[in-house]
C-alpha cells in the first residue's frame, strides 16, 4: 500500500513537472513571437527602442509604432488566443468530444452574424461585442436544442453545426453585401478574422471579459473537474450537472463572442489549442490552463507570421489559422477512420 | 422542366441593375440591335446566363453521380471540398502561370480538383457504409483549407483577381463573355462520360460481388464516374466559382422525382441543375438592388437548411 502511495506521488509529480515544463517552454515561444512582431516590421526597432518606447523615453514614431499599434495588437492576440483556447477546453471537455468545439459547431459564425446585424441593420449602430454576445448565445441555444435530439457528443450534432455554420456564413456575407460601404471593406477583412484593427480599447474589453469569465470558470472548477468523469459518478460527488452544464456553456460562449467580436471568426484555434495542450503535457484530461496559453501562443505565432511572411501582404490571420487548422482536422479525420 | 427553364432564361435576361421588357428581350436576342437594350442583353445577360446554365448541368450531374458513388446522401461537390480543389486549380494557374482564359485555367482546375476528390476519398473508408459523418467532415475540413488559400492567393494578387473577388463566392458577374463557349467542350466531355458510366453505377449500388456477376469491373466505374465528377466540378468551377449545395439540392430534388436510377436521373439533373443555378442568379440580382448577392450565398440559403434537415431527420 506503502509503495503504491509512493509510486502514484511520484507519478503525479513527474506528470505535474511535465505540465509545467511544457508551459514554460510555449510561454518562451509565445516571447520570442512577441519580441519578433514588437521589433520587426516595415518599420525595424532594435530591443532597446521598444525599451525605450514602453519606458515613454524613445521619439514619437517609435512609441506610436511600437506602443500605439504593436503592442496592442500583440496583447489582442494573446488574449483572443486565451479565450479561444479556454472556450475550446470547456465545451470540448462538456462534450467529451475534441470536434465538438465553439469553431466547428457554428458559435463563431453566430457571433459574428449578431455583430454584423448589430453594426448593420440596428441604428444607431450596436457594439459589436454585444452583437456578438447575443448572436453567440442563440446559436449555443441553437445547437443545445439540436444536441438535445440527438446527443451531444455525436459526430451528427457536429455535422448539423457545421451546416449550421455554412447557413450563418451565408447570412454574414449577405448582411455584408448590405452594409455601407465604409463598414463593408473592414467588415469583409474582420469576416476573415483579423486582428489588423484592433486597438487599446479593444484590449480593455477583452481584460474586463476574460477576467469576469475566468472568475466564473474559477468559482465552478471543482463541480468542472467532477464533468470530466462522466455524468453518474458527478451527479454521485453532489454536482448539480444540468446547472454546472449550463454556466459553463454560457461561458463558452461568451468567451468565443468576446474574440469574435475584436477580430472576426478565427477558427480551428479552438479546435487545436486544447488538443495540442493534452499531446504535449500528457495528460487524462483537457488541461484549462493549458488551453489558455496555447492557444493565446498559437494566435500570436499566426498573427506574428501573418503579418511578415509575405509582407507588406498582410495576410488576415484567419486565413492562415484556417488553412493549417484545416488541415489538421483533415489529418484527425482521416486517422480516426484508419 | 424545360418549359420552367426557357422561362427563367427568358426572365434572366431580362432582370437586373436595370430591368428590360420581355419583349424587348426576345426581339434584341433575334437581331443585331446595339442600342442599350442589344448591349445589356448580347454583351452581359447572354454571357451570364449561358454560364450559369453550364455551371450548374454539370454540379447537378456532378451531384447525383457523386451521391451514387459514395452511396453517401450528403455528399455535394462544394461540401466535399472538389469544387475548392478545382478553385485552387484555378488561381494558381492565373497568379502563378498567367493563364488567362478559361480554357486555359480548367486544366488547372481539374488537377486541382482532382487532388482534391482523392485526398478525401482516402480520409473516408469506402468499406463502412454507414460513415455519411467522417467524409462529410473530411471534405469540410479540406474545404476550408483549400478555400483559404483561394483566399490567401487572392489577396495577394489584388489586381489581377479583382473580377475574380465575386468568382470566389460564386457569382456569375462580370465573366468574359465566351467563357461559356469555352468551357462548353469540357462540360460535354464531362456529362457524356457520366451518360456512358451511369449503367455501370446502377448496377455498383447492388454491391461490388453482384456487379462484377454481371459483368461490370467495380474499378473501372468508379475510376470513371471519379474522373467524370472531377471533370464536371471544374468546369463548373472555372465557370462559376466554387459553388456548393446545388449538387445537394439536384440530387435529392431528382431523386425525389424519378426514383434512385442513375442514368433516368441524370438528364433530369442537368437540367434542374441548370435552372436552380440559374433561379439563385436571378433572385441574388433581385434582392440586394442597388447591389447583387452572389448565386452561391442564394444557393447556400436554400441548401444549408436541407443538409441541416438531412442531417437531423437521419437521426430520428
Amino acid at each position: 500500500m506503502n509503495a503504491f502511495t509512493d509510486i502514484r506521488t511520484r507519478l503525479r509529480s513527474s506528470r505535474r513537472r511535465r505540465v509545467l515544463l511544457v508551459t514554460a517552454l510555449t510561454l518562451a515561444v509565445a516571447v520570442l513571437a512577441a519580441v519578433i512582431g514588437l521589433t520587426t516590421g516595415s518599420f525595424q526597432a532594435s530591443l532597446g527602442d521598444v525599451a525605450s518606447a514602453i519606458t515613454g523615453g524613445a521619439d514619437g514614431r517609435t512609441t506610436v509604432v511600437v506602443v500605439g499599434m504593436r503592442m496592442p495588437r500583440i496583447i489582442a492576440a494573446l488574449l483572443i488566443g486565451a479565450a479561444l483556447g479556454l472556450a475550446g477546453a470547456v465545451f470540448q471537455t462538456l462534450a467529451r468530444n475534441p470536434l465538438a468545439s465553439p469553431d466547428i459547431v457554428g458559435f463563431s459564425a453566430g457571433s459574428a452574424t449578431g455583430a454584423l446585424i448589430g453594426l448593420t441593420l440596428i441604428a444607431p449602430p450596436a457594439s459589436p461585442a454585444v452583437g456578438a454576445w447575443t448572436g453567440g448565445l442563440l446559436t449555443v441555444v441553437v445547437v443545445m436544442a439540436i444536441a438535445r435530439s440527438v446527443g451531444i457528443s455525436r459526430e451528427r450534432t457536429i455535422l448539423a453545426g457545421i451546416a449550421l455554420s455554412t447557413l450563418l456564413a451565408a447570412v454574414n456575407d449577405y448582411l455584408l453585401t448590405r452594409a455601407p460601404i465604409d463598414i463593408a471593406r473592414n467588415a469583409a477583412q474582420w469576416l476573415h478574422g483579423s486582428l489588423a484593427a484592433t486597438s487599446a480599447n479593444d484590449v480593455v474589453l477583452l481584460l474586463a471579459s476574460l477576467g469576469v469569465l475566468s472568475a466564473v470558470l474559477i468559482a465552478v472548477h471543482r463541480d468542472y473537474r467532477a464533468l470530466e468523469l462522466d455524468d453518474d459518478t458527478a451527479r454521485s460527488l453532489g454536482v448539480r450537472t444540468g446547472r454546472v452544464r449550463l454556466i459553463l456553456v454560457i461561458v463558452a460562449a461568451l468567451l468565443t463572442g468576446t474574440a469574435t467580436s475584436v477580430a472576426g471568426p478565427i477558427g480551428f484555434i479552438a479546435l487545436a489549442a486544447p488538443q495540442l495542450a493534452r499531446r504535449a503535457m500528457g495528460t487524462s484530461g483537457i488541461p484549462v490552463i493549458g488551453s489558455a496559453v496555447t492557444g493565446a501562443t498559437v494566435l500570436l505565432v499566426a498573427d506574428v507570421i501573418a503579418q511578415r511572411a509575405l509582407a507588406p501582404l498582410q495576410i488576415p490571420v484567419g486565413l492562415l489559422t484556417a488553412v493549417v487548422g484545416g488541415a489538421y482536422l483533415f489529418w484527425i479525420v482521416a486517422r480516426s477512420r484508419r | 422542366m424545360s418549359a420552367a427553364l426557357v422561362g427563367l432564361v427568358i426572365l434572366s435576361l431580362a432582370v437586373g441593375s436595370r430591368a428590360l421588357a420581355p419583349g424587348d428581350v426576345v426581339s434584341a436576342l433575334f437581331s443585331d440591335r446595339r442600342d442599350a437594350v442589344g448591349v445589356i442583353v448580347h454583351e452581359l445577360r447572354v454571357p451570364r446566363t449561358l454560364t450559369a446554365l453550364l455551371a450548374g448541368a454539370c454540379l447537378g450531374v456532378a451531384g447525383v453521380l457523386m451521391q451514387a458513388l459514395t452511396r453517401n446522401p450528403l455528399a455535394d461537390p462544394g461540401l466535399l471540398g472538389v469544387n475548392a480543389g478545382a478553385a485552387v486549380g484555378v488561381v494558381v494557374a492565373i497568379a502563378f502561370f498567367g493563364v488567362g482564359t478559361a480554357s486555359g485555367y480548367v486544366w488547372f482546375a481539374f488537377a486541382g480538383a482532382a487532388a482534391a476528390a482523392l485526398l478525401v476519398n482516402s480520409a473516408a473508408r469506402p468499406d463502412r457504409r454507414d460513415d455519411t459523418v467522417g467524409l462529410i467532415l473530411a471534405g469540410v475540413a479540406l474545404g476550408a483549407c483549400l478555400s483559404a488559400i483561394v483566399g490567401i492567393i487572392t489577396l495577394a494578387d489584388d489586381d489581377t483577381f479583382e473580377s475574380f473577388r465575386f468568382w470566389a463566392v460564386g457569382s456569375f458577374e462580370r465573366r468574359d463573355p465566351d467563357v461559356a463557349l469555352q468551357l462548353l467542350p469540357f462540360a460535354l466531355a464531362g456529362l457524356l462520360l457520366a451518360a456512358v458510366v451511369a449503367r455501370g453505377l446502377d448496377q455498383l449500388q447492388l454491391g461490388t460481388d453482384l456487379a462484377r456477376s454481371l459483368g461490370v469491373s467495380p474499378a473501372l466505374v468508379t475510376l470513371s464516374a471519379g474522373v467524370a465528377i472531377t471533370l464536371l466540378c471544374a468546369t463548373a468551377t472555372s465557370a462559376a466559382g466554387p459553388l456548393a449545395f446545388i449538387g445537394l439540392i439536384v440530387a435529392h430534388a431528382v431523386r425525389g422525382a424519378v426514383g434512385g436510377s442513375v442514368p433516368v436521373s441524370l438528364p433530369l439533373a442537368a437540367v434542374v441543375g441548370a435552372a436552380l443555378t440559374l433561379a439563385s442568379d436571378i433572385v441574388g440580382r433581385v434582392i440586394a438592388i442597388p447591389g447583387e448577392v452572389e448565386a452561391g450565398i442564394v444557393a447556400a440559403f436554400l441548401g444549408a437548411p436541407l443538409l441541416l434537415w438531412l442531417i437531423l431527420r437521419r437521426s430520428a
